[in-house]
């Protein structure tokens, strides 16, 4: 099992240094996915001030590094594919620190891009997996009907009124983020309550806002150590705690459909990083449904089972609440090209370092990024602060 | 598409549409870095080498001199039975960048075909919206 | 990139207690790649007299760590899927140690599994990529056109007919090797060289016994760290060096088609180990085909450019040569399902450890492990040493 006391040594050895979106996000249907990692990884090398040449560690997920580092022209000491969904990018960062502790790179570029919208190109699944012969045959295909299913069975251990209400605060609330965000594909789209209520069913329990987007954008990650932080372009934004794992690949493999691998990645990283719950100033939550952040906030220990409803409740999470959380609009109302992990860590950094503008957090020292994979299957959790 | 063409056929990508369209009126469309001042291939909106987007298209002369080829006697793909022995072949082109094709009007045979060989492009059209490049002896 | 100071203080912390192949490798199809995965891992693992319930790391390629380790009954804590062709189980070895000497896992586990001789699946490619729109419309599919273009090219630079013999030389020794492995899928089948000239071309340059095979098979690796590994059935194998890179996707892109990228990651593995190519008793080179030794042992510098006919003439790597190569047979006449990087190790630890019967060295007390994955795109190379 993971070392705590060699975990705490790293801690705070890396530090993240870039971050970028690729220069279009939302609808971009004129661009091929690698065009979008390559220009996220050149616009978080620049936030760096780090050169190209520099980067000796690829980081991808979704494609494989050489496809990246071809495309970028980079060629990689140390390279990592490994692809868990949409926790990917944030449990990269735990790779990453290994890595850099190791000695095996120094500067490690984590990119992601997908054409969720606009894509052209679907490749076809392995009908050896398990999810091709006991999952699609009934028509449990996709996040929306997988993750809806997991909703019910919550509701109904844990009332079906509050749960309801619960999502709804989340949605509101995020929309609300979204709307101080000018990047946000809802920047100009406020929602009300009612509109959530009256919106179409997707896979009930879900209606439409309990979904999040499919966009098309991409994300890049410029981390290394801590030392040689101190001499880029912004400084570094410190990495204390990361951890990750997973549970499960198939839905009906999943021990508990309310409790995620965040259960031990949360604790896990905060013990890392020598800190409580309360100590954090920012929850940047993977939402690819409302639901799954309800069930993230118990699992990482935020709350307890079931008590996720009371602790979102009268729009706590929307600015000006007392427990800000997903402030870019999440993958409900910012973006959300399929993979959205690295979009926690991209807006964790850019609050830590008081970029946000009018959604800007008054204290941010603190913050955890956390995203979620497959079907609640993987999680990582990385505890930011401010240098 | 063409009757009975069952090779792989390319899908042209939003940073390749304009490669394929040149292909097409019978153009070799390059990349050109106008920071770099220096052709590549394949086709990216980004300079693989400087990373910038000050790039461009330029038309090839479809000059080349062959890098190195093979000569293909068990098909890798069912579409390619009726055509083994055939010759895949990796040319640099006039400009500068190395692209991967296939040597046409020419007997496949070790013997008459050379590395360094000069070699000019040759269009072939195999569906209605996508000719490849091929080259030939010069 | 990399740094040295780092990588020797990582040199040694890690051993390798458990190898294995699946039950049977060669034909298997009344077997799919998960069941060879497990197998393999449940062999490894009573290799290593280790239960399966202390493995918190899980890495493979082909498959997600999602399939395998729910297949297996594993929930991870450190993940890693990274998936380079055949070179990634021997690169998984240097992420391996980097994560258990950060603290995220105590025992890793690598398994492997392919059908490739019996598939039932194939996964049509992304038509967005390089070789979809660049290569394949060529007939520039697959290993044996890509490589035998490489091949070529050597060729033209360093003189055809000695080319030739050192093809054949390798062709032939490495059958003998496998006429001394009952595991070996031509164990039963010898090959002069005549033989080797007359047979059938693939793609020319290229005979059919150029070319490796294509067998069902499965394999696994447990590694832990070096004092654990005192504990377990066999002591440990010690990692004293580990590296790893990629240089280029599609084979048109490849600076040299002569050089590989284990011109990097040989002499980075042999310094954090603090040895020679002399101190070496054994070299396990991936050989997808006979050309990928010679360009691989010249690239991780064993002798100069162009070298490597010279280099292996006279039958110097066969059984009772003073230069042992891939002692198993090889991929070219033991077996290869698709990815054999992971055979390279499970035979360098089985020699080291003595364990090879009529074909074990007299003296192996140092190897080098060394795969290559893509169209000689990325590399890894271990330095294993008994302990």
């Amino acid at each position: 099992m993971p070392v705590m006391d060699k975990l705490k040594a790293i801690s705070g050895s890396i530090a993240i240094v870039g971050v970028a979106e690729s220069d279009n996000i939302g609808r971009v249907p004129d661009k091929g996915p690698m065009e979008l990692h390559a220009e996220a990884g050149r616009n978080a090398l620049a936030d760096a001030g780090i050169d190209k040449s520099e980067v000796d560690g690829v980081f991808t997920a979704g494609y494989s590094t050489y496809d990246i580092a071809e495309y970028m022209g980079i060629t990689p000491h140390f390279t990592d594919s490994t692809s868990v969904g949409g926790s990917s990018f944030v449990i990269h960062i735990a790779h990453a620190m290994a890595a850099i502790a190791a000695g095996y790179c120094e500067v490690a570029l984590i990119t992601h891009g997908e054409s969720g919208r606009s894509n052209r190109a679907r490749a076809a699944g392995n009908p050896g997996l398990a999810g091709a012969q006991y999952e699609a045959p009934y028509g449990i295909m996709g996040a929306p009907i997988g993750y809806s299913l997991a909703a019910n069975r919550y509701m109904h251990q844990y009332g079906e009124d509050r749960t309801r209400e619960a999502m709804a605060n989340i949605a509101v609330s995020t929309r609300k983020w979204a709307n101080m965000n000018e990047k946000a594909y809802f920047y100009d789209t406020p929602m009300t309550f009612d509109e959530y209520h009256d919106s179409r069913w997707v896979s009930w329990p879900f209606h439409l806002p309990d979904c999040c987007l499919v966009t098309d954008a991409g994300a890049a990650i410029v981390i290394t150590s801590a030392e040689r932080a101190k001499s880029t372009k912004k400084g570094g934004v410190n990495v204390l705690g990361v951890a990750e794992g997973h549970d499960h690949s198939v839905l009906h493999q999943m021990p508990d459909l309310t409790r995620t691998w965040g259960r031990h990645t949360g604790p896990q990283a905060l013990e890392m990083a020598g800190l409580t719950h309360d100590d954090l100033d920012l929850a940047m939550i993977y939402d690819s449904f409302t639901y799954t952040v309800i069930a993230t906030l118990e699992s990482l220990g935020f709350c307890g089972p079931g008590e996720g409803p009371d602790f979102v409740a009268n729009q706590r999470t929307a600015p000006g609440g007392d427990f800000p959380l997903n402030t870019n609009g999440g993958g409900l109302s910012y973006t959300h090209p399929g993979m959205y992990g690295i979009f926690t860590v991209v807006e964790a950094v850019r609050q830590l370092r008081g970029e946000t503008g009018q959604r800007q957090l008054d204290t941010c020292k603190l913050a955890m990024a956390h995203g979620t994979g497959g079907t609640l299957s993987s999680t990582g959790t990385v505890i930011l602060a401010r240098d | 598409m063409a009757d009975g063409y069952n090779k792989p056929i390319p899908i042209p990508q939003p940073e390749s549409d304009n490669y394929w369209e040149g292909a097409k009126t019978g153009e070799l469309r390059l990349r050109k870095c106008d920071d770099c001042n220096q052709a590549y291939f394949y086709p990216r909106n980004i300079c693989p080498d400087c990373g910038n987007n000050n790039t461009s298209w330029i038309v090839a002369s479809g000059n080349a001199k062959i890098h190195t080829f093979a000569i293909v006697h068990r098909p890798p793909h069912p579409g390619f039975m009726d055509d083994i022995p055939y010759v895949p072949a990796i040319v640099e082109l006039e400009e500068g960048p190395r692209m991967a094709t296939q040597i046409v009007n020419v007997e496949a045979d070790p013997s008459k075909i050379s590395i360094d060989m000069a070699v000019k492009v040759v269009f072939e059209s195999i569906t209605d919206e996508i000719s490849l490049p091929k080259f030939e002896p010069a």
